[in-house]
């Protein structure tokens, strides 16, 4: 239908739409000139320096692939990949999750809706650096949450993840959770205003429990909030860094060393830039191998048809 | 109608005149603890008091952060006024690139190489000739801080080797108090790391491993001594190590919840901060080893190149106050610090310091900091392996060790 509409267009009034194009190529030239000049270029010239032996300052001496060897021969690195996936995982699983239940309760026409939805969204608000500074404080032993409920009573409860090389990770992702669920809660309360009454109604004429309406009809309505959902998330979990640095350091040792913070490191105070960019570099691949097609067949493709 | 005009005129150049003698020196450092920002402060009100020119302060937390951030704003093109560093070669690429101030005009004029000494403290400074950076103060790393009244109460004396302190912890620890106050960030595990490497071997095996780099060295018998000892006080350390910073860990001894601290001869400035008397109230052991061995570092001031001629002006300025006798007196007073020159009072040298300067007055007694020698790269390396073994008891003593010998041998 619409390409008929086009093509009509198009044969009607040819000189027209010859002007639309110049001036919407005008309009967009500067977001294609900073796509371009900003992700193509740079993104190419770190790829290129991942060849090279730079340390503090870029050079052109070409070592082929020893920094990717020496990458992968890197405890901390893959600690830090392995610490991703884990945190990556579970993040966006909780994330969806809680955002979801958290919609479905302000579904029910709870009262002060608009109260609990500026709760639940109200972390969001905050700067990951914040988040992680008050967690930290939280989560310290002698200070923070357990030295407060020991105090009143309960002598043998334990909460200080971030002390604890195995758990610290979880740690982490407890504070990331509670900043981001919210943001999903909207965009699922958004999804969930979205659906048709009519099929509401028409599941309860045909006396389906209420939360088989929400699991098996509603949800799979919402593919495209969820898919915008796991974007954004996934996006948060690539890049996490500030996080880490203001909650963890990355300690106790490696415990919660993710890739960003490799990066940065090297390409600053360690003064090892050929490596940072190497694993600059491993951070895109994923991104292009598997997030890239999966994009596209999830929003390009479609709109073709 | 003209009057006015001239008389904007004379304003205009009267302001611009005035905002082009005076420059503001940003200055980057991460004196932050309670003893180091009064050091700091002597720094930026004298500075002050010269006229004209303004110290503009930047206190980051954190060596490594304070770091990356002066490099991150050199490389962008927004460089501090000046920035500390310490005497290693941590910006040996930044004078190489040329981004690094010359400081050779001063430094001739007032004679910087007759009086600083030892003079192995402005080496990381020196390079083609040229003199690049400021050393301010002398520290030495190989120090065990104790309580006093901890170890009289449970009744054992104070350890001068390590063998001694794995002996007496366990009764320390049996009495209620921590032996062992530490905070579990990168630098501060390979501060312990450092200090019982030179303190269970000596300055020949020091040298061996970071100086000539000598893989045999690295995975010899000594090193896994190291590795074995440095483990074993894991256990002698408090669950809420992690995170925390060294003069909260300081802290702990000060106020009687631990026994003792490994830390640099600056821990000497919170006690004095908390109005501790040296050898009465705390004791400070060096080494521990049975011959003592103090590196000789300290921090240095970098100031980066600029196109305002003020502002060069201003930086010359403040790199010769910073070598002044008076001033030298002053600051390293007050931080805990030893000065840079010999013709300097110390009037209010403690026990502890008294101690300090007569070790560094024997040649055999002092060394030279790993970070002279290896690369910012290299000693990150060394770093998160020291980490990763400390925060995983289950890492075998054999793969540390494996991996150390690849890092000295991979090294530049």
């Amino acid at each position: 239908m619409e390409e008929t509409m086009v093509t009509s267009a198009k044969v009607s009034k040819p000189r027209r739409t010859k002007r639309v194009q110049i001036s919407s190529l005008l309009a967009s030239a500067p977001m294609a000139i900073v796509a371009i000049g900003v992700f193509v270029v740079c993104v190419g010239y770190s790829v290129v320096l991942s060849f090279t032996k730079s340390r503090l300052f870029p050079n052109f001496n070409w070592v082929g692939l020893d920094q990717y060897e020496r990458l992968w021969g890197t405890s901390r690195w893959i600690v830090s990949v392995e610490n991703l996936f884990l945190y990556g995982v579970l993040f966006i699983a909780l994330c969806l999750v809680s955002g979801f239940f958290m919609a479905v309760f302000l579904d029910q026409k709870v009262r002060f809706e608009s109260g609990f939805r500026t709760l639940f969204l109200y972390p969001y608000a905050m700067s990951l650096v914040v988040t992680g500074l008050v967690w930290q404080w939280m989560m310290e032993p002698s200070l923070g949450l357990q030295n407060v409920v020991q105090r009143m009573g309960w002598e043998s409860f334990e909460f200080a993840p971030l002390v604890d090389p195995q758990y610290a990770i979880y740690g982490v992702l407890i504070a990331a959770v509670w900043q981001s669920s919210g943001l999903v809660m909207a965009l699922m309360l958004a999804g969930l205003r979205g659906i048709d009454g009519e099929i509401w109604k028409a599941a309860r004429v045909d006396g389906i429990p209420t939360w088989k309406t929400y699991f098996f009809i509603v949800l799979p309505m919402m593919r495209p909030v969820m898919i915008t959902s796991v974007v954004l998330l996934a996006v948060g979990v690539v890049r996490v860094y500030d996080l880490i640095v203001a909650q963890t350091g990355g300690g106790p040792g490696m415990s919660t060393e993710m890739p960003a913070k490799f990066v940065i490191d090297h390409i600053t105070a360690r003064g090892n830039v050929g490596l940072g960019m190497a694993a600059a570099t491993m951070m895109l691949l994923p991104v292009l191998l598997v997030i890239g097609p999966w994009i596209y067949r999830e929003y390009v493709r479609p709109t073709k048809h | 109608m003209m009057g006015k005009k001239l008389f904007a005129a004379t304003i205009g150049a009267g302001f611009m005149s005035a905002s082009v003698q005076a420059a503001d020196v940003e200055v980057i450092h991460w004196w932050t603890s309670g003893g180091e920002q009064k050091a700091v402060t002597v720094l930026a009100e004298e500075y002050n008091k010269l006229g004209n020119d303004k110290w503009v302060d930047t206190a980051v937390a954190l060596g490594e952060n304070a770091r990356s951030l002066t490099m991150q704003r050199i490389l962008g093109g927004d460089a501090p006024g000046a920035a500390q560093f310490n005497t290693s070669r941590q910006f040996e690429e930044l004078i190489e690139e040329g981004l690094l101030l010359d400081l050779t005009p001063v430094a001739e004029k007032e004679g910087w190489k007759n009086f600083i000494r030892p003079s192995s403290i402005l080496n990381p400074c020196m390079k083609d000739g040229g003199i690049y950076c400021v050393p301010v103060n002398i520290h030495s790393n190989q120090w065990l801080w104790t309580n006093k009244k901890v170890f009289a109460d449970v009744g054992v004396k104070e350890p001068h080797t390590w063998e001694e302190f794995l002996t007496v912890a366990p009764k320390i620890q049996a009495a209620g108090y921590i032996p062992l106050a530490f905070g579990g960030q990168g630098w501060q595990e390979r501060h312990v790391f450092d200090v019982v490497m030179i303190g269970m071997t000596d300055e020949k095996f020091w040298n061996s491993v970071w100086k000539d780099k000598d893989p045999k060295a690295a995975s010899s018998d000594k090193m896994r001594k190291v590795f074995e000892t440095f483990g074993a006080l894991r256990q002698f350390t408090d669950a809420g190590a992690p995170g925390r910073n060294w003069n909260d860990a300081t802290n702990m001894v000060i106020t009687g919840k631990a026994a003792a601290q490994v830390m640099g001869d600056w821990a000497r400035g919170e006690f004095a901060a908390a109005g501790k008397v040296a050898e009465v109230d705390y004791g400070c052991i060096p080494g521990p080893a049975k011959r003592p061995s103090l590196t000789l570092g300290g921090d240095a001031f970098i100031f980066p190149k600029s196109s305002d001629k003020n502002l060069e002006a201003a930086q010359m300025k403040l790199a010769s106050m910073m070598l002044s006798p008076t001033i030298q007196a002053k600051f390293n007073n007050t931080k805990g610090s030893l000065p840079v020159r010999a013709d300097v009072d110390l009037d209010v040298a403690d026990a502890c310091m008294k101690k300090g300067l007569a070790l560094l007055d024997d040649p055999k007694a002092t060394i030279t900091p790993a970070n002279n020698y290896i690369t910012e790269d290299t000693n990150g390396q060394v770093q998160d392996l020291v980490s990763t073994f400390w925060n995983e008891p289950s890492m075998s003593v054999d793969t540390a060790l494996s991996i150390f010998k690849g890092i000295i041998e991979d090294a530049e």
